[in-house]
């Protein structure tokens, strides 16, 4: 997983004016012949800053939505699932740790990242703030969330930025395994005993709304800018990527025989595109601003997990010298 | 050969390696470093794998399937060794723990490699190699907390003599030791010990660390034969409550 909507800063053109007219001029037309931003590449201040911020999001993002399908792994069915649950969340950790050393190499240390998602003042993705019920939640992250996330992922790992795109090459291989074991565990869910699908489709009817802001305001509403798009840092709006996941998992989730929450769901055949009822954006808002079900708890968590390694962290340190990491794992 | 004897140590390492697997994987997402959180998952995901292989061959020697096997009985048939079962607490604990458990799964898989009994052969000579990355990353983390500031070491050493009657127990001696050494099949709980107090010695003479004389520490035994302490059956209640909610279900 995870990353999706990504929220950005009001960019403020302002920083532009102060940068050095040449090198930014060599800086876009480096980006449009389509070569990759390496860290000491010379970089708009803004770039830098917008980068960090959507970096640093998607890490957050790998950790805290780790915790919700974390609290599965004890209770997964049977070995099978057991065994492909705890390599998932592996993976996401892994993630997190490709993501922060990627960010790093912008010039923000992994703690300084971390304090700033226990803090508040850095956000991950909305959809870790909905509570993961029955172990059918946790096959919808699994099969569902992950392809949103794979969805975003494809479309960024062709962005400017070198570090970042080569940990997402390597994280949307990962991926594809997640989609598989969570498709195959929806499907049995979905096909199984009575009970069984009532269960799945409780779950399809809590995250379907959650789902559909996961890929971020409409368009119209979202605050980032042309140049964004433009230096590549952002390649596909929130509704192109949600139209995406729309085209490719409606069907499929129709084939399984479970009904969407939507009697306005279809797909408009002149247009192409979906139609839907929109998911209540102002839900959204409340919910990314620290007022969701599960916000306090995933914080809470993450503050106590913190704080119990604190000790471990500086007994390192007693021994080690320090040594800052700048080169990208990926 | 004495299939009995057999499926007694076949439970025992399946249960053990279930069950630490289990609290292992509970560090997946609270380690106190990120990397610590992908060791924890890795081991885990061993350990669980281990279990499961140990539970296809009672399977295979007349048993129930290993989902039931697993996730169908009380505590009082599990023969896990209680430390296994003891919560993870803080992350001293756990690497201790790791450390102890560890020393003496890479040793039993070692003896098993050599045993007449081709199932547990097969399965010894390919775990062994798994679990020796264990005892590295364990003693990674040994080398580098025992040999931190005075205050690590001190809280390393009061949480080993807390964990040793513990890590005795796992030696508890088997009611079925002459006839696994009898007929080759295991070399038995005595000589597993002495090997592993040798390798703990060796491993904790790099740190500040001390071992106390093992003479004088009153091992905690009960687990191999069903007497578990308190925390073995609500993560047994945790384990089953999906998988027995729906009996007959495919998951």
């Amino acid at each position: 997983m995870y990353g999706g909507g990504y929220l950005f800063e009001k960019t403020s053109l302002d920083l532009l004016a102060d940068e050095d007219q040449e090198k930014l001029a060599e800086f876009e037309a480096r980006i449009d012949r389509g070569e990759k931003i390496e860290p000491h590449d010379w970089m708009p201040k803004l770039y830098r800053r917008q980068l960090i911020r959507m970096i640093e999001q998607h890490a957050h993002s790998e950790i805290i939505g780790a915790l919700p399908e974390g609290t599965w792994i004890t209770r997964a069915p049977g070995f099978k699932r057991k065994l492909g649950l705890m390599a998932k969340v592996q993976d996401e950790v892994g993630h997190a740790q490709l993501l922060y050393s990627a960010a790093e190499t912008l010039g923000k240390s992994r703690e300084e990242m971390i304090d700033d998602l226990l803090s508040g003042r850095s956000k991950y993705s909305n959809i870790f703030n909905y509570p993961a019920y029955t172990w059918a939640d946790s096959c919808f992250i699994s099969w569902l969330v992950d392809a949103g996330a794979i969805v975003n992922q494809v479309a960024n790992s062709k962005g400017s930025y070198g570090p970042y795109c080569r940990a997402l090459e390597r994280i949307c291989i990962e991926e594809a395994f997640h989609l598989k074991f969570g498709h195959h565990a929806v499907t049995w869910l979905a096909t199984g005993t009575p009970k069984q699908k009532k269960m799945m489709q409780e779950a399809l009817n809590r995250w379907w709304y959650p789902m559909l802001q996961f890929f971020g305001p409409p368009d119209k509403e979202s605050a980032h800018s042309e140049v964004l798009m433009r230096w590549k840092v952002k390649i596909l709006s929130n509704d192109e990527t949600r139209q995406q996941w729309l085209d490719m998992y409606v069907p499929k989730i129709w084939e399984l025989g479970l009904t969407i929450p939507d009697d306005k769901l279809k797909k408009n055949e002149e247009t192409g595109k979906w139609e839907y009822t929109e998911p209540d954006w102002d839900e959204f808002v409340k919910v990314i601003n620290g007022d969701g079900p599960c916000n306090k708890e995933r914080l809470a968590v993450r503050k106590t997990a913190e704080k119990r390694g604190e000790w471990v962290r500086k007994a390192i340190l007693a021994t080690s010298p320090s040594k800052e990491y700048v080169t990208p794992l990926a | 050969m004495n299939i009995d004897a057999i499926k007694d140590l076949a439970y025992k390492m399946a249960d053990d390696q279930l069950i630490i697997g289990h609290r292992h994987s509970e560090w997946i997402g609270l380690g106190p470093l990120l990397e610590e959180d992908i060791a924890f998952a890795s081991k885990a995901q061993d350990k669980v794998g281990q279990s499961l292989a140990f539970y296809k061959l009672l399977e295979a020697l007349g048993g129930q399937d290993p989902d039931t096997l697993a996730f169908g009985r009380t505590a009082a048939g599990f023969h896990n060794a209680i430390f296994a079962e003891l919560p993870n607490g803080e992350f001293d604990f756990s690497i201790i723990r790791h450390f102890l458990f560890d020393t003496a799964e890479f040793i039993r898989f070692e003896m098993l490699a050599a045993s007449a009994y081709q199932g547990f052969s097969n399965l010894g000579k390919k775990f062994k190699g798994e679990v020796q990355y264990h005892i590295l990353h364990a003693n990674e983390w040994l080398q580098q907390l025992g040999n931190s500031d005075d205050k690590t070491i001190a809280r390393m050493q009061n949480t080993l003599d807390y964990a040793l009657p513990y890590a005795l127990g796992v030696f508890e001696p088997s009611k079925w030791e002459e006839a696994l050494l009898a007929e080759g099949i295991f070399a038995g709980e005595r000589e597993l010990q002495a090997r592993w107090e040798e390798r703990v010695h060796a491993a904790l003479k790099q740190t500040g660390l001390t071992l106390p004389s093992l003479t004088t520490v009153e091992p905690v035994y009960g687990g191999r034969y069903g007497q578990h302490s308190e925390h073995l059956q609500p993560l047994l209640d945790e384990m089953g409550e999906v998988i027995n909610s729906e009996p007959g279900a495919e998951w």
